[in-house]
Order: C-alpha cells, then structure tokens, then sequence
C-alpha cells in the first residue's frame, strides 16, 4: 500500500475534517512496522523517534562529562574502567590531553545540538503543535520525516567521527578557527573536524526542515476558532523557537561551509599570517574573527533557541498544576517577541575581548542587558502565576518550579557577563561555565523533563513512575546547584574553563578539593539521569495506564484526542475553539476549568 | 573484579530504587490514591520550603569555604574599579536572587493544594506588569551606566608614556619582546618566523629590531606604577592573555594586533607579603582553547621597581646577538649599549 499518500492528503487543512472522517474507513488497515515506525511521516511517531535519539545522545553528551569530571577532579589517578571504554585514548586509565578535549568539544556540541535543540524541539514541536493548534499532523508530513532522518545522518557522522583515529574534533563547541582549520594545531583538527562540519551541515539542513513546517503549521493549520491569543504559550514559544533557527541556522550553515573550504580548498577566508608545523602558510587576508561574528550570529540565537521550548513547556505546567491561568498571557508574548527580536542583536557579547571596537562593545552591552527586562517579566509573571493557586507537586510540576528557580540563577550571573567591563575578567573562566550550565543546561533540561513527565500520557497512553520522578527531581535539582554554583566562585578566582590540569598553576592549583567536589556530585547527577531513562522506557510498556482523557485536567486541545490517538488526532472532526486555553475557574459541573472547546457562556466574556 | 562488583552495585541500586518506585505506585492504589496524593503533596510542598533556607546555608558554606582563598586585591586602578563594580552588581542580583528565590519557595509551601483551597483566577494585572517592566529597566540602566564608564576606562588607549611590549602566543607557549635601547618595535613578517634563529620573525633589514630583546619563557617584566602596553599577537592559533590578577583579558589572534593597557601598582614581592604567599606569581592564563598543551601555557609578570627592572634589562642580551654570536660584537660591547638604553629609560622618566 502507498502509506505516503495517505498521509499527505489526510491532513488537509481547509476540508480537514470532511477529508478526515472520509477516509476514515479505509485507513483502519494495519501499517507495515517500517512505514508505521521508521519511516513515519506521522507528527507523534517522528516526535517519539526525537526523543529517543535524544535520549540516547544525552546518554553519551552526559558519560563525556563523567569521563572528563574524572580527569579534573582526580588527575593524579588512573581509573582503568576508562581504558575499557576509550582504549588508546586513556592508557593506563589515564585521559590524554587530546581526547580530554575532544570529549569536552563532544560533550558541548552533542548537548547544544544533538540533545537540546532536536532531541527538545524536534520532540516538542512535532507532539504538541498539531495536537494543541488542532491540526491532524504536520503542514508536510514528508518534510517533517526528512527533517528527522537529515538528523539521524548528522548523528551518524557525529557518531562516527568519535571513532576515526585521529578522535573527533576538539577544538571546543565553537570550532574556532585556525585551530580547527589546521591539521597542524592539533589531532581533532583532522578527519574528526571534517566529520564534525558535514554533520553540522547535515544538522541544519535537518533544523531549517523542522523549523519551517512547525512555522506553516501554527501560522496556517489552526482549527476553527483557534486564533493565535487563543494558542497555548507552547505553541507561541515553540514558533518563535522556529523563526530563531529559520532565521539563524543558515548562517552558522555558511560559516561551517567556509570553514571546510578553508580546510579542504585552499581558501584563505579565516587564515591569515599563521606559521605552524615548522612552516608559514600562504593564507593571508582572511580573518579569523569572521568566523567568530557567523558562529555567534547562530551561537547567541541557539541559547534561545533552547530556552524558549522550556519557558513555553514551563509556563503551560505551572498553570495547568496550579489549577490558575498563566498570569499576564498577553505580557508572556510580548516579552517572547522581545527576546525573539533581541537575541539577533546580541551576539558578539561572546566577543568582547577580542579585541573589537569599544563602541561596538557598548552598544552590545546595551542590548545584552535589555534582555534581562523581558525576561524578569516572564518570571514575576511565573510566581504571580502560583501566587493563590492550587498547587499539585507531581514531577512535571516540581521541575517546572525548578525551571524558574535556576532561570533565576542562571539568568542573574548573565547580567554579569553582559557587562562587558565585568566579562572582561569572567570571560573563559568557571563563571562562564556555571553561567550557561545553570541557564541553557540544567534549566532547558528542566523544562524538557517538565515537558516529558506532563506530555508522557499523551504520547504513549501511560504514566511514568512518580516516585521515580521525585527522587530523580531533588538529586538532580540539588545535585545541580552543587555542581554550578561552586564554579562561580573558581571563575571569579580567574579559573580558565577548558584545563586538563590546574595542578602548576598557583592561581588555580588550591581549588583541587572543590574540582573533586563538583566530580563527585557531577557522577552521582549522571547516575540520577539513568534512573530517568529507567522510568522512561519501563513505562512505554509498564508504566500505569491512563484511563481517563483528560488526565491533568486541562483546557487545552490535545486532552480532547483519544488516550492513544490514531492518525489524524481526532476521531470525527477537530473540535472547533471558542476561550483562550487558561479558563481555570469554575466550570458550573464542579470542575475547576473549561476547556477550549467549551462555547463561552451566555453574558460570558471571553478572555 | 573490582569494576564488575561496581558494576553489580549500581545495577542493584537501581534495581532496588525502581522496585520502591514500582511498589509504592501499588501501595498508593490499595490505600487509596486520593489519600496518599494528598499526602504526598503535604510532604513535597514541606520538602520544596526547605530547599530555600537549605540552599542559604550551602550558599554561608561555600561562602566560607572560598573566603581568602580567591583572588588578592587587584594589582592595578582598573582592577580595583572592576572590584567595586563586580560587588555592586552582586548585591543588586543579590537582592533580586533571594527574594525571588524565597518568595518561589514560599509560595508553593503557602498555596500548596488542599482540600478546602480554590485557585484564585487572576489572569492579568496592567499595573504589575508595568511595575516590573520598569524597575528592571531601570536596574539595568545603571549597571549598564556604571559598566560603559569602566569599559571606556580599560578600552582608553594608553598613555603616550607607556613602555610598549609585544607578547607573542604560539603552540604551547608567550614569547615577549621588549623593544631595547631604541624603544621602538623592528617590522616583522611571519614568512621570516624560524624556529631556530628567528621565532618571532624579525625582519633584520629593519635596524629597529638589531636591538630587540625577546624573552621566551613568558616572563613579562613591567615596573610598578609605570603605564604598560601590550602588543598582542598570535603566531598560530588563537590564544589569549588572561591577568587575572589585573582584572584584564585580551585575545592573541593570528594576523591581528591586540592592545591592553595597565598601570600595574603593586610589585611581585609586596604581592607576596599581602598573599602571606611565598611562591606568589603574576601569572598569565590562556584563555583561548589553543590545542593540546593549553592548560600548560602559562607566563608570568613580573611587576618591579624601576632599579630592578633596569639591573633585569641589563643582564638580557639582544635577540639578533643571542643567535648571531660570530657576527655580533663581543660580549663587553654589548653592555655598553644596555648602559645607554639605562640611561635613556632613566631621563624618560
């Protein structure tokens, strides 16, 4: 059977429902396993097959940390387990300075790309647009598959490039040339860094794909009455989150391409006056702070590009569970547009030693910090939101409040690197370090786990454990303040970020006892992350099952599908959409909200 | 043997973790789940209070555990402006950081879901948000006030008396070249660089550079209160001159000069008296990911008086006569020179 066209003309948009109720009947027949779960061009299939590579990345981005945590806290032992997994790269048990940079440039790039862009937005935007704008699936189902396997095949050259003999690329996450342009700087800068750019290419290809269709969907696939102040906040962070990488990504694109070409055909684009490996080059000209202005002009968009799925997830949870609509809807979007618009404008606060032109500095220094307006907003607006609320502790919601506490965190330390003055001396220390960790790491994963406890039912028809969540919640919650927070104190201290050995410095060398503080905790947060996976899996075939539609109660629309929906969503037409998606109150039948598809009542006025 | 028994431990822990999972999930539907969510939120929502007053006491002990053990007062002007600067922004995200932080917490104690509780439905409110849209603007204002003083004050161009150096990155480490009696920096070009005789790529027809002086182990010599300008290049890749003890930072990139300025005001030695440090040093960091040996490239200043950076000067022989013994003239000559460049130091100032 042609599974292909099935699909592309179910999902129609302006007869959807009549189309969809059409071909009811004769779509009931059992899809082949290839078709169904491969290569599915169904949103929530694509959205599990995210997650799991996803998950299977954080797995590796996570183990790298452990292995290098090793090294800095303990580089006067061996550990043998590490010849047992890396071989050659960690004789004796030993890490070699080499791999200890590729694993740091690994665990960056795999946490950034792998896990927090794709595996979050790719998991989140295909499950929850078409579900809560009321669409039967994705504008171009057929995209969103290639979106997916354009991913896989970044994955795959990322995956391998770890096993070429020179080792991957370890020029750190941002590949700055000449370093990763000169075979001669180091190992990684070989086969490791071609690998490492074809799959950075492939990732974008993957990304622009993705992005474009959830932007299509939400701006063209809404259901009846589903105007976009009538869209949940996921969506709106969701679709901003696509207009940043639409936006963004493209540029990073041709700044990977120049970089190989520098690599491969001689080009001087980022090269210029270098004497390495006993001779002078020919490259004069090129400039290798170019690649720094493309590479921000992604590299500061990306961060966003992380943070706002999780505001989004994070807002929709925190309302759902406080039994309360999100406080200041319309104020949430505004400040989205803010830190959507801002965060192209911003990037070369990354660059403010560098040695660029003082005025320039200044006025990125004057946008850097706007930002932090926009963002106070959505805070005071989170607290307000549980102010007087009701508040159900299961874990979506704990990691949800644990989202915004380290948005906190992690967003104050941010004022401080902004300032250019102030970043001067923090810039490449541990306080960095702990700054993005906090902010971009922990609190994007929060919201994700958030996303991932709330979403689990809809996406597979079961609960995962809550007492598995709990402890998983405050291991990781504490662990993670432990970890961060003393390194704010080593950057302070003048501590550079990406040492394999602080033992001859006499800056440094005092902060041993705190490094093998932050492994230790850093091992014990690894191991609290398995229990995670743990649950996951177990609980696609054992978790409890759900039993009711609308386990949360909540007014959104993807409560109203089936408990396993098929495809298409929704049996019969898509519910039309009559009340913006935070109606917490009483309901009059003893429910304390309304759902979106409950017509307002006679004298009621809408939001 | 001792990794497969780790092995099995963590196996079993996880094991027994699930199990506990899986049966209090039992547990809870034969006593009723209704009962034990409730609960079970009564224990969260104590547990969720506690992290605040949790978190305060960890945040007194790491306190603690750093005081004196961070960075000495900063060893130039700039640095101690960037000190107070550094203080006044802690204690405006201090304030923010505790009181959001608290009020979260206390928030989920107080409204923590009962039987008897209704959410109160307040969906917005044009005057708070109009509040905290502007105080953090205005917050923001003056840090960014305060920060653009202190940047044009570090990014100023340097006084015209500053002795001028050139610091040199390369692969794994900080060449320095002092200009010698003439003071001035001879031409280079990185076609001439020779590891053997020429590691920086002096341009010899230039007969600035016959008296140039290049220290290759990183020391960086500068006197105490005497303006000091580093020209800062990159032989190879880029790196980056990190002074943490100046407050400063400045990255070395192939085929671009850098500058940085700074008066330094406290000499190695006092350093080592106010450290009670013995084996106190300036030390130079790279900052920039550089390759294998990063961790490794370390340099030092050297901050000294006038007379002891003049009897260090007089003791370091020229690059051009270091690598051209034959050619160069014999040794007592050489000083002569150095006398001269003494002397000439002397009347600048």
């Amino acid at each position: 059977m042609n599974n292909g066209e099935i699909i592309i003309e179910g999902p129609n948009v302006a007869h959807g429902a009549e189309a969809a109720t059409d071909h009811h009947g004769h779509e009931h027949h059992e899809q082949h396993f290839v078709w169904k779960y491969i290569f599915s061009q169904d949103h929530k299939i694509i959205s599990r097959q995210f997650m799991v590579t996803g998950i299977i990345w954080a797995i590796i981005g996570a183990l790298f940390s452990v292995f290098f945590r090793l090294q800095l806290g303990f580089p006067d032992s061996t550990f043998p387990i590490l010849e047992k997994f890396l071989g050659e790269w960690a004789k004796g048990g030993k890490l070699s300075p080499e791999f200890y940079y590729a694993l740091v440039t690994m665990h960056g790039t795999i946490l950034v790309f792998f896990v927090l862009t794709a595996g979050l937005s790719g998991t989140f935007a295909n499950l929850l647009i078409p579900f809560q704008v009321g669409a039967r699936d994705m504008a171009s189902p057929f995209m969103n598959m290639l979106s997916y396997w354009f991913f896989f095949a970044a994955s795959i050259l990322m995956f391998a490039s770890l096993f070429v003999e020179t080792g991957p690329a370890s020029g750190g996450w941002t590949t700055y040339p000449p370093l990763s342009a000169l075979k001669e700087a180091s190992l990684g800068s070989g086969v490791g860094m071609d690998l490492w750019l074809l799959g950075m290419a492939l990732f974008v290809v993957s990304s622009l794909l993705g992005g474009l269709n959830y932007i299509t969907t939400i701006l063209n696939m809404r259901t009846k009455g589903m105007t976009m102040t009538r869209m949940p906040l996921t969506c709106w962070a969701l679709l901003f989150t696509a207009v940043l990488g639409v936006l963004s990504f493209p540029v990073l694109f041709s700044g990977v391409v120049l970089l190989i070409f520098d690599r491969n055909l001689g080009t001087s684009f980022y090269l210029s006056e270098i004497f390495i490996g006993g001779k002078a080059l020919p490259h004069i000209g090129g400039s290798a702070i170019l690649y720094q202005h493309l590479f921000w002009f992604l590299g500061h968009p990306e961060v966003y590009i992380i943070m706002l799925p999780g505001m989004g997830m994070a807002s929709e949870v925190l309302s759902t569970h406080s039994r309360k609509p999100i406080f200041g809807y319309f104020a949430m979007i505004i400040s989205l547009v803010g830190i959507t618009l801002l965060a192209f404008v911003v990037w070369a606060h990354h660059m403010f030693v560098t040695g660029m032109s003082p005025f320039l500095g200044s006025i990125f220094v004057l946008l850097t910090l706007l930002i932090a307006v926009p963002s106070a907003v959505k805070v005071f607006n989170w607290i307000t939101t549980i102010w007087r609320g009701n508040l159900r502790f299961n874990p979506p919601m704990l990691f949800a409040l644990g989202f915004v506490s380290l948005f906190i965190s992690g967003g104050l330390t941010g004022i401080y690197l902004g300032n250019s003055a102030i970043d001067i001396h923090l810039h490449d220390t541990y306080f960095v370090v702990a700054h993005f960790h906090i902010v971009m790491g922990v609190s994007a994963f929060f919201g994700m786990f958030a996303g991932t406890y709330h979403w689990f039912p809809k996406m597979f028809g079961r609960f995962m454990n809550n007492t598995l969540g709990y402890i998983h919640f405050f291991i990781t919650f504490v662990g993670a303040y432990l970890i961060f927070w003393p390194m704010h104190y080593e950057g302070i201290a003048g501590m550079p970020r990406r040492y394999y050995d602080y033992s001859a410095w006499e800056s440094f060398k005092h902060f041993q006892g705190v490094n093998s503080f932050i492994s230790i905790m850093a091992t014990i947060v690894f191991f609290a992350q398995l229990l995670f996976v743990v649950n996951f899996f177990t609980s696609i075939w054992r978790g409890r099952k759900v039993t009711v539609k609308n386990p949360w109660g909540s007014p959104t629309l993807e409560w109203t599908t089936p408990i396993n929906p098929g495809h298409g969503n929704w049996e019969g037409e898509i519910p039309e959409v009559y009340r913006w998606p935070y109606d917490y109150k009483d309901d009059g039948h003893g429910n304390d909200f309304i759902p979106q598809t409950t017509p307002l009542r006679p004298g009621e006025e809408s939001h | 043997m001792s990794a497969f028994i780790t092995f099995a431990l963590v196996v079993l822990v996880f094991i027994v973790i699930y199990q506990i999972g899986k049966a209090s999930e039992y547990s809870g539907v034969i006593r009723g789940e209704e009962k034990v969510k409730a609960q079970t939120n009564r224990v969260l929502a104590v547990l969720l209070l506690l992290l605040f007053p949790l978190g305060c006491w960890g945040i007194w002990e790491c306190n603690a555990m750093f005081e004196g053990r961070l960075l000495p007062v900063a060893a130039c002007r700039t640095g101690v402006n960037y000190d107070s600067m550094f203080m006044w922004t802690t204690r405006v995200c201090g304030v923010v950081f505790f009181l959001t932080q608290g009020i979260l917490f206390w928030f989920c104690f107080k409204y923590q879901s009962t039987d008897k509780r209704t959410s109160f439905f307040f969906a917005h409110n044009n005057k708070l948000e109009l509040l905290w849209t502007t105080i953090p603007a205005i917050a923001m204002a003056g840090l960014v006030a305060i920060g653009l003083k202190n940047w044009y004050d570090v990014t100023s161009p340097a006084p015209p008396d500053a002795t001028v150096v050139e610091v040199m990155g390369k692969q794994f480490n900080w060449m320095v070249r002092y200009p010698g009696k003439d003071n001035e920096l001879g031409k280079r070009d990185f076609r001439k660089i020779n590891d053997a005789n020429n590691v920086m790529g002096l341009d010899w027809s230039d007969p600035h550079n016959m008296d140039d002086i290049i220290v290759q182990n990183g020391e960086l010599h500068v006197v105490v209160n005497k303006p000091v300008k580093l020209l800062i290049n990159s032989r190879d890749v880029i790196h980056d001159v990190g002074l943490p003890h100046f407050r400063m930072k400045m990255d070395a990139v192939p085929g671009i000069t850098t500058t940085l300025w700074f008066i330094p005001t406290i000499t190695t030695d006092s350093m080592k008296q106010i450290t009670k440090n013995p084996d106190f040093v300036y030390e130079i960091a790279c900052d920039q990911l550089c390759g294998k040996g990063h961790y490794s490239m370390r340099g030092t200043v050297i901050v000294q008086t006038q007379a002891e950076y003049d009897k260090w000067m007089a003791g370091q022989q020229t690059y051009y006569a270091s690598n051209n013994p034959s050619t160069a003239p014999a040794t007592d000559s050489t000083k002569a020179p150095k006398a001269d460049s003494l002397k000439k130091e002397v009347t600048m100032k």
